[in-house]
């Protein structure tokens, strides 16, 4: 896309969440973060200053800036994720902080799941804990690219190098089983801003990056698909008006891959093939479109297609199929029940499945799988599989988080009960 | 930049009318709420963009309070002619000649707050299903946890402690009878984003948002326009300055910023020149710590 006038608007967007167990440091740290990189306004600041007197802080508690609902201050935890903005010249970042508490892990993948990046806390006084394997194994799962251990409260243990890396040799030993790409390790005290924009003085034993260094410079763009062409259907766009009586466009945001016009198209389920005629983009036309592009496409011939419908080029087609094997977390109150039937989300599609299986769960404690219980209760963490009443067309998990990724949904309550990853 | 790369306001505008559109497909009676401030003219700049050639498949909603800007009103009317938009105005004072809604006393009067019972008559009437706002989570802490889909029970209420999971891009818009959704599409935007894409797309603004001579007064530290129905306290007084509007709500609470910036360029420079936040002048908001909290849980934008 030609933008004439963007100059210095041309900025990469990084997409980071935390994690790690509950009062490990995430909401102090990132108030800290946008502290020390002058991302908070006046007011706010005053306000949290009110604020932290009225609680009873004796200094101002930058966790504040993120933890906004009544009940979090209340009760001095993070709820819900809260979503927070800054830039620097570099890079402009989503923050997303995410709450410690197991009682809320749903909150945490939500917030984890668009992320390019995890910083997973640790706090040096307790090492690994249950919450920081979890939140570490749900990051793997989530085939988050980069996760940065950040080992917190590095002032209560005398900035101790050694305690560092007992920690780091302890995260090495899970990691390993774990499937990130990109492992780092920062030490850290959120609460006095050491190494966290500015380096610290009172760990020279470290030479690697600050942590911001880290979410300026980390390459993201390889993270996304650019091989298979996914373009599933959301809207039909018909004008039906005198200017375009005959135009059909089909509505839609590129999952992943690129096209560019004149490239043969099958469309799914039906099979038909086509080319691509045009590329719409409100008054524009474009040669190529690729992810993330949210486009308007044509096509050379008249077919019926509709929402839930996917174009892919037709030398590289996903796989079409009733039968998923996929990786859950389970949100719900209520177990999983098996042979149980829920609506299934899977991109633009809508459907009805039921549970024919449950493989194991994962004992979140040993990283090992557990065949002898099979009850999924939330926060629960499974390998099942399902039969949809029609069939899908989906790229594993690991090749591509859109067309790989479901939702389940309760028929009753309507809630969403779950997040799968295929395999 | 790779080949294969969008620079943030394109990968925001990407999100975005993917939201727009997952709305027109997954409820039947959606409405955008427009009230002619700079986020809801570029929502509705978006959901154009989603749609085109073809209109936009909803009509928008307005809730005037009765003491909007005659400039807002005025650009509203235009735009919704130009592009043939449908805009449903429902009025606070209908709630008030009802008796549904009580007008507030006192000097700091506003009617702010009561635009919540005619907006919730209105999305009934409407039998609106989702209801499509321009609410930013840099805005306002509250709004900060607030999801793209967010859930309203058959009362309207915003339940915080309980918000339904959000997994990648997939959104849930099932609900029970009664029950309807408020959709943000750009959640995600910065006030300075939303100034950059104006910029870049060349989107018309009411002139509020640029520098004229206006008579002011000053309240607790924040200049306010004096509009006939409202009254001066003692030691306040009208002097002219030449002043702009960082963000356009009702005339009761709406802060002007003594400014120069005569162009969109000016107002980026100052964008990224302020240590105040758009709402520090916003007198709804400092009424308490949890003021908009409390407002969105009762069904508040
Ligand atoms: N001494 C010291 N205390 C810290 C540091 N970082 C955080 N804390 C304190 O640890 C406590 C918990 O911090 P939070 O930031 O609320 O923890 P959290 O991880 O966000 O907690 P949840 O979101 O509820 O899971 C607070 O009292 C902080 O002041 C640090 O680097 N050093
Ligand atoms: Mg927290």
């Amino acid at each position: 896309m030609s933008d004439k006038n963007s100059g210095y608007l041309d900025m990469e967007l990084l997409r980071f969440t935390t994690a790690g167990s509950v009062d490990d440091g995430k909401s102090t740290l990132i108030g800290r973060l946008l502290y020390d990189s002058k991302a908070i306004f006046e007011d706010q600041m005053e306000a949290i200053e009110k604020a932290s007197e009225r609680i009873g802080n004796e200094e101002v508690n930058l966790a504040l800036l993120t933890d906004g609902l009544r009940a979090e201050r209340e009760q001095g935890i993070t709820i819900d994720v809260a979503y927070r903005y800054f830039a620097t010249p570099k890079r402009k970042f989503i923050i997303a902080d995410t709450p410690g508490h197991i009682q809320y892990t749903r909150n945490m993948v939500t917030g984890a799941s668009t992320a390019n990046v995890a910083i997973i806390l640790v706090d040096a006084r307790h090492g690994v804990l249950e919450q920081t394997l979890r939140h570490s194994y749900i990051a793997s799962q989530l085939q988050i690219p980069h996760v940065i251990f950040c080992v917190n409260k590095m002032d209560l243990v005398d900035y101790s190098e050694e305690t560092f890396e007992k920690i780091k040799s302890d995260i090495d030993g899970f990691s390993s089983k774990l499937s990130v790409k990109d492992i780092r390790y920062v030490p850290i005290s959120a609460l006095n801003g050491d190494n966290v924009v500015d380096r610290s003085e009172k760990m020279d034993w470290y030479q690697g990056p600050t942590l911001l260094h880290l979410l300026e410079n980390i390459h993201i763009s390889s993270d996304i698909n650019h091989e298979d062409f996914r373009f599933p259907v959301q809207y039909v766009v018909r004008p039906q008006t005198a200017e375009f009586p005959d135009y059909r466009g089909y509505g839609g945001r590129i999952a992943s891959g690129a096209v560019k016009v004149g490239d043969p198209i099958t469309v799914l389920p039906s099979g038909f093939t086509s080319k691509v005629k045009t590329i719409d983009f409100f008054e524009d036309t474009l040669e190529e479109s690729f992810a993330p592009q949210s486009v308007t496409i044509t096509l050379e011939d008249e077919i019926d297609i509709s929402r839930g419908d996917m174009l892919v080029k037709s030398d590289d087609l996903p796989n079409t199929t009733q039968d998923l094997e996929l990786m859950v977390c389970w949100f719900n109150e209520r177990n999983l029940i098996p042979r149980g039937k829920y609506v299934i989300r899977h991109t633009s599609a809508e459907a009805r499945c039921m549970v024919t299986g449950v493989q194991h769960k994962m004992n979140i404690n040993t990283l090992e799988q557990n065949t002898e219980d099979l009850t999924v209760k939330m926060n629960d963490i499974a390998k099942i599989n399902l039969r949809v009443t029609k069939p899908l067309h989906i790229d594993s998990y690991s090749k591509n988080r859109i067309t790989g990724s479901v939702i389940l949904v309760d028929e009753g309550t309507n809630e969403t009960v779950a997040a799968g990853m295929i395999i | 930049m790779d080949k294969y790369q969008i620079n943030h306001l394109r990968e925001l505008e990407a999100e975005s009318i993917f939201v727009i559109r997952e709305v027109a497909a997954q409820f039947e009676n959606p409405v955008m709420l427009f009230s002619g401030g700079k986020d809801s003219i570029v929502m509705f700049h978006l959901a154009r963009k989603a749609f085109y050639p073809a209109k936009v498949p909803f009509a928008l909603l307005h809730i005037d309070t009765g003491h909007n800007f005659q400039e807002t009103l005025d650009y509203r009317d235009n735009l919704m002619e130009e592009t043939g938009t449908k805009c449903i105005v429902r009025y606070v004072q209908d709630s008030i000649d009802q008796g549904k809604a009580v007008e507030e006393k006192g000097v700091n009067a506003s009617r702010n707050k009561l635009q919540t019972v005619t907006l919730l008559d209105a999305l009934e009437e409407l039998k609106t299903d989702a209801a499509m706002g321009g609410g930013r989570r840099d805005e306002e802490k509250a709004r900060a946890k607030e999801r793209f889909f967010s859930h309203r029970d058959e009362f309207g209420q915003w339940d915080p402690k309980n918000q339904r999971p959000e997994l990648w891009n997939i959104f849930n818009g099932r609900k029970n009878m009664g029950e309807h959704f408020r959709v943000f599409p750009i959640s995600n935007w910065t006030e300075m984003d939303v100034w950059q894409y104006i910029y870049m797309e060349n989107i018309e603004l009411p002139n509020l948002y640029f520098t004229h001579k206006r008579e002011v007064f000053n309240r607790d530290g924040v200049w306010m326009f004096k509009a006939p129905f409202m009254q001066l306290k003692p030691g306040e007084e009208l002097v002219e300055k030449d002043v702009r509007c960082r963000t356009i709500g009702d005339i009761t609470c709406t802060g002007l910023t003594l400014s120069k910036a005569d162009t969109i360029e000016d107002i980026i420079q100052e964008v990224a020149a302020t240590r105040t936040t758009e709402r520090g002048g916003r007198s709804d908001d400092k009424r308490s710590e949890s003021a908009m909290e409390d407002r969105k849980k009762e069904g508040y934008f």
